[in-house]
């Protein structure tokens, strides 16, 4: 997970102005608003300068005199246009520091429910490839990257972007000499960020690096603590930690030392520009050197004293910025993260066959609202715009099907299923052997290379994946339970199931037994997958949620293999009367629970070397044999 | 708390300490240069000559020069604090962590740990670097800049009496608003994240049962409620710029107009154009440090949590340590164990006992194997054995001694246990296997595995006993790992050997193979083998079948199949079709 933040630093062109255009995009009216606030409340806010200096002028010249009745209403005009100033300023700066709270969270809850969005069409082909980590990551470190930045960085950026050019405008209004100078000492400054800036960004790289290790081990060693403990190894395991922590004090000092220091050297590149704006002004009046300024006014102190206090607020502003600029580049290396996901092509579902209600009037099916516990699917053909319906059976067959994850590797061969509807098929086989694949091609969550599979006598390419899972139930051997109570995780095979309908599932699964006896029976909440329920449990509760679906057709992947056998005999009359009546796919490590199978194929490295009943198989005295007489080990 | 998270500054002290003391002077130096300079430009207001503006000018550069070492010390030297101090405190943990006992482990669970380690760290450092850094500087900025404004300007700068206390109301008011809801949100976060983790990883599930559409709709409904609660408490905090603009507008418009009647009506005497600006100046900085004391108690508030959860660990006093005060035993005699009256629960507020009433003598050099469904307490019951658990009551003796009265490590040593739920490390198979031993010689490594049968697989890894294992041993099978975790076990050359359903994923033959080898090779060893499977025990000198943490019988395989119904339970589950057969 932490290794995807080694490309750090290497963001993709066009993130920024893509990160912009999605603001735009996610708030038409109220990003431009916030714009234009911004920009005023930025420039609104450098314009006092002006008037304050005109008052300091008219103090310059008239304090000798102490005539404060003759001047005092003219102080008094200009005060009040600074107060009628600072009034606008406050307003927009209160107004859109407002609305970017409303647009930063909102950004990144649009951006969050985009994401999620787009994740849930993702073919699984994405999960199985990414580690789940790194998924996970796009919503908490790249998205936190992304609120500093836009509810900082970007309004700080362009107000201090709108003051310094307002400021050098200013500057330029009241001498060019001495604006030289500070561009000169502006180039100096950026050099050094550079410099700096570089200096700090390698170690910060390195400094992730560190931290990638640095969890790494403790993630290794504290899910292997109790191994550790067992081993006495406590102070092997100390040691290595200490040689990890302390490459990362190192990277991690480095780092910080380097961005800690930026501000004071950029802050006293601005003294010293200070230092020299008043020689060189000093000089220039001294000298009486023609000032060339847009105001035109000849150089003096009244243009010395407010161009020093310019210097000061340019080199605020520019050392401000230099200070987002760790931020913004993290949050550009996020958003370019996020829109590595967001990017991702989705699950595409060509599929126009549906499944739908159905009802025999006169030996024909027609299709129907209501729900009538038959089921069919609706085929419309394009070539002569007629439908015809097929009634779900279960029948599955697959013809001669080649497929590889990746391309060019096949990992099965020319593999022939037939499940006839009611019929219970069992694949065994050492991990790898393809079993787990077959059933991946049944629902579509990969689609075959090379063949044909029929689902009912329809080409399952032909049916719109989501009828096409619906119609199979699947138990897996690795439980996912969801948060929420244990009829909560029922219901979910079955949105609008009954209370009665998830507990005669329960009932039917056998899982109603210790349902009732947890403390709040099936309103008892489950967290963090159901840890608080054994292994053999949660299990239990998968195979009723898959129950309460009542497809016709079940698959079931080593759904009972973390049950004992104590108790997977009391489950396997729930798992009968659950198979009675369906087209079944069971794969299993014990041989036990598929004796009783219809067909048993045995794959070995994506064929099928071996089919027929378990008695058959038996007389056959092949691999088979060998496996259930535990000659030869499976996994 | 503080104080027990300030025992981990350690070797840093020096640095924690001297990194306040350069931004003194940073901070006394950043105030005096705009005196200086106010003074320079009066100088060059009353006209002065140019060798006078150049000395100020030397003077002012030297500050600045002064002003960057400190600055740049001060940043070198909290950088070594803040991560010095993490280091010593990611160490302490981890030390601690290794010092936890089963049941210590339990309660905290690793992923926990793992986010103390790291997320909950690297917040208190911030706020660590931030309160070395800051927490001086600002309130010293503070009072620097005030006396300095009333040097300078006199009762003028009386204004920041009424603004200051006025401003930093408010804004301990915001912030006061604010934190709770930001602390509730928080939460709100964490649970929504942890709903996209388990979506993430049950996205099969999702997809098979057609809800990605619920999906979505949950999670929007979810992430929406926590925006509004975000939003709301962003918006509190929203108040905080304009209400300091505010303060400083009132303050500049105040001094400028009550200045310029100063200066004017007494000529200049006092006060003049120069010390106004600086004044202006100063008012700034005292604005800003207040600011940045809000700031500081926003990050500190933020990493109070985390601070408490470190703590936490560190507090947490381990529940199984040497017995201090008595005279250890460091000798395990033999293989013997008794069960007295054991009673035992995993935590003290359970309120049904894992086990019940253990009574039970293994003599040394038996194998006992243990059978009972999922839940019945079998591996409870070895894990007292090397003290991974303390009984809650009665004693349990190896070799005639409690447990408690050993030294731990030599107890462990001379009971090697191969947990169900087993790792291995990232690292070569010789490294692995070396964590039984460490001066294990390559003859006694091939020795143990040959043992385990695990010889037969490694010799066909290119690698051979070489092959680097991947994390967690992803890349070995479920066979393949568990009998490299009992040849590791068996290098320990251990009095006492258990096997927690270790077998599991073995093929039945190897299995017998390698009960075949213990019974051949380790004969005076008392061997202790839970499983699942009636055939890898039922050879077994005696077998213990459990039920609902206690023992229902104890004899060997024909006794039990004769007098135990749960026994023939078992084995008529896994024999059903043998018995058809039969029929």
């Amino acid at each position: 997970m932490k290794n995807k933040k080694q490309d750090k630093g290497m963001v993709p062109k066009g993130t920024l102005p893509r990160v912009i255009k999605t603001l735009f995009e996610f708030y038409p009216k109220m990003m431009p608003t916030v714009l234009v606030f911004i920009v005023f409340s930025a420039i609104v806010s450098s314009i006092p300068s002006i008037f304050m200096q005109k008052v300091m002028n008219i103090i310059d010249v008239t304090y000798k005199s102490g005539d404060w009745n003759g001047i005092s209403q003219k102080i008094f005009q200009y005060i009040c246009i600074l107060g009628g100033l600072y009034t606008l300023s406050l307003c927009a700066c209160f107004t859109y520091t407002r609305m970017m709270a409303v647009i930063t969270q909102g950004f990144l809850k649009k951006l969050r429910v985009k994401m999620f969005h787009i994740m849930q069409n993702l073919p699984i082909k994405y999960f199985d490839q990414n580690n789940h980590g790194d998924i996970m990551s796009y919503y908490t470190n790249d998205t936190d990257t992304l609120r500093q930045m836009i509810s900082q960085s970007i309004p700080q950026l362009i107000t201090s972007g709108v003051t310094v050019c307002s400021v050098f405008f200013l500057m330029l209004y009241f001498s060019v000499w001495l604006t030289l100078v500070v561009i000169f000492g502006i180039i100096i400054m950026f050099m050094v960020t550079k410099k700096v800036g570089s200096a700090s960004a390698k170690y910060f790289i390195r400094q992730q690096h560190a931290i990638g290790k640095t969890e790494g081990y403790i993630e290794e060693m504290m899910n292997g603590q109790k191994v550790v403990k067992v081993f006495c190894h406590e102070e092997e395991t100390e040691k290595a930690f200490d040689e990890i922590n302390e490459a990362l004090y190192q990277d991690s000092k480095s780092a910080n030392s380097f961005a800690n220091m930026l501000m004071p050297i950029l802050n006293n590149i601005g003294n010293v520009l200070y230092v020299v704006v008043a020689v060189v002004g000093g000089i220039l009046i001294a000298s009486k050197v023609t000032n060339v300024s847009i105001s035109g006014i000849p150089m003096g102190i009244s243009i010395a004293v407010p161009f020093l206090n310019m210097t000061k607020q340019f080199c605020a502003n520019i050392s401000q910025v230099s200070q987002q600029i760790n931020a913004v580049v993290m949050g550009l290396a996020g958003a370019s993260r996020i829109f590595e996901l967001i990017d991702q092509e989705a699950e595409v579902d060509d599929g126009y066959v549906t499944l739908v209600n159905a009802k025999e009037v006169n030996g024909e099916i027609v299709e129907c609202e209501e729900h009538t516990g038959m089921w069919a699917w609706k085929h419309p053909h394009t070539a002569d715009g007629s439908v015809t319906y097929t009634k779900l059976t279960g029948d599955v067959r697959l013809f001669d099907v080649d497929f590889g994850y990746e391309e060019g590797k096949i990992v099965l061969h020319n593999v022939d299923v037939y499940a006839e509807p009611g019929q219970k098929i069992a694949f065994v086989g050492s991990t790898g052997a393809g079993k787990t694949t077959i059933t991946n091609l049944i629902n579509r969550f990969y689609d075959i290379a090379d063949g044909k599979i029929r689902y009912d006598g329809i080409n399952i390419n032909k049916i719109k994946k989501a009828d096409l899972r619906r119609s199979l139930g699947i138990v897996l051997q690795e439980t996912n339970l969801f948060t929420g109570t244990v009829m909560d995780n029922i219901r979910y095979g079955k949105l609008e199931a009954t209370d009665e309908e998830c507990i005669a599932a329960a009932k039917l699964a056998g899982a109603d037994d210790f349902i009732t006896r947890l403390p709040e029976g099936y309103d008892t909440p489950l967290t963090g997958n159901g840890a608080n329920l054994s292994q053999g449990q949660r299990q239990l509760i998968a195979i009723a949620r898959a129950a309460v679906a009542d497809p016709p057709v079940m698959i079931l992947d080593e759904a009972t293999s973390s049950i004992d056998t104590r108790t997977e005999s009391i489950v396997q009359k729930g798992m009968d009367s659950l198979m009675k009546g369906r087209t079944v796919f069971v794969i299993a490590h014990r041989l036990s629970t598929i004796k009783n199978s219809d067909v048993i194929m045995v794959l070995e490295q994506g064929k099928i070397i071996e089919r027929g009943s378990h008695e058959t198989l038996l007389a056959e005295k092949g691999k088979y044999y060998q496996l259930y007489t535990g000659a030869f080990e499976l996994d | 708390m503080l104080k027990k998270l300030a025992r981990c500054i350690r070797e840093y002290k020096k640095d924690t300490i001297i990194t306040p003391i350069y931004i003194i002077f940073e901070v006394i130096l950043e105030c005096i240069i705009p005196m200086v300079i106010a003074d320079l430009v009066t100088k060059i207001q009353y006209g002065c000559e140019m060798d006078v503006v150049i000395k100020y000018g030397v003077i002012l550069v030297l500050m600045a020069c002064f002003s960057l070492a400190f600055g740049g010390l001060a940043g070198a030297s909290s950088a070594k604090a803040a991560c010095g101090f993490a280091k010593n405190i990611r160490k302490d943990l981890f030390y601690k962590v290794q010092d936890f006992s089963f049941e210590n482990i339990d309660r905290f669970s690793s992923s926990s740990l793992v986010t103390r380690l790291t997320t909950d760290v690297s917040n208190v450092q911030m706020a660590f670097m931030m309160i070395i850094r800051t927490a001086i500087r600002a309130p010293f900025m503070f009072v620097f800049s005030f006396v300095m404004a009333y040097v300078k300007v006199g009762k003028l700068a009386s204004v920041f009496v009424v603004v200051v206390p006025i401003l930093l109301f408010v804004l301990i008011m915001v912030i006061k608003t604010a934190m709770p809801l930001f602390r509730k949100v928080f939460k709100k976060y964490d649970a929504l994240n942890n709903s996209i983790q388990e979506n993430v990883k049950s996205m099969r599930v999702v997809k098979s049962f057609v809800r990605e559409d619920y999906e979505k709709e949950k999670f929007t409904y979810a992430a929406e409620d926590v925006c509004a609660d975000f939003t709301k408490a962003d918006k509190i905090l929203a108040w905080n710029t304009p209400i300091m603009q505010f303060c400083l507008y009132v303050v500049m418009i105040f001094v400028l107009y009550v200045g310029s009647y100063v200066i004017i009506t007494t000529k200049g005497a006092n006060i003049n154009v120069g010390s106004l600006s600086a004044m202006l100046t100063y008012g700034m900085q005292i604005l800003m440090s207040l600011m940045m004391i809000s700031m500081i108690f926003v990050m500190v508030t933020l990493s109070v949590e985390s601070a408490k959860r470190i703590v936490e660990v560190l507090d947490e006093e381990s529940t199984i340590k040497n017995v201090e005060g008595e005279q250890l035993q460091f000798d395990v005699k033999d293989g013997s164990i008794d069960f007295e009256a054991v009673n035992f629960k995993y935590a003290k507020k359970a309120s049904k006992m894992a086990l019940s009433n253990i009574n039970l003598s293994i003599a040394s050099g038996e194998t006992i194997g243990i059978i009972g469904g999922t839940g019945s307490s079998k591996s409870s019951l070895i894990q007292l054995i090397p003290r991974l658990y303390d009984v809650t009551e009665g004693t349990v003796k190896v070799a005639g001694v409690d447990v408690r009265k050993y030294d731990l490590e030599s107890l462990r040593n001379a009971v090697a246990v191969v947990l169900q739920k087993n790792v291995l490390f990232s690292g070569t198979i010789k490294e692995n296997l070396r964590w039984g031993n460490k001066e294990a010689t390559d003859e006694e490594i091939l020795e143990a595995c040959k043992l385990a049968q695990a010889d037969e697989f490694i010799q066909r890894f290119p690698d051979k006993y070489d092959t680097y294992i991947e994390q967690g041993g992803a890349n070995v099978s479920g066979g393949q790992k568990q009998r490299l975790c009992i040849a590791r076990a068996l290098l320990k050359k251990p009095k006492i050997l258990i096997l927690d359903d270790s077998t599991s994923a073995v093929d039945t033959k190897t299995d017998a193979l390698i009960r075949k080898a213990f019974a051949e090779y380790i004969p005076d060893t008392t061997k202790i083998i839970i499983a699942q499977r009636i055939s890898s025990i039922q050879e077994a000198d005696r077998i213990i079948v459990m039920d609902g943490g206690t023992i229902t019988g104890v004899g060997t395989h024909v006794e039990l199949l004769k007098n135990n119904n749960i026994y023939r339970e078992i084995y008529t589950s896994q024999n059903k079709a043998g018995d058809k057969d039969e029929e």
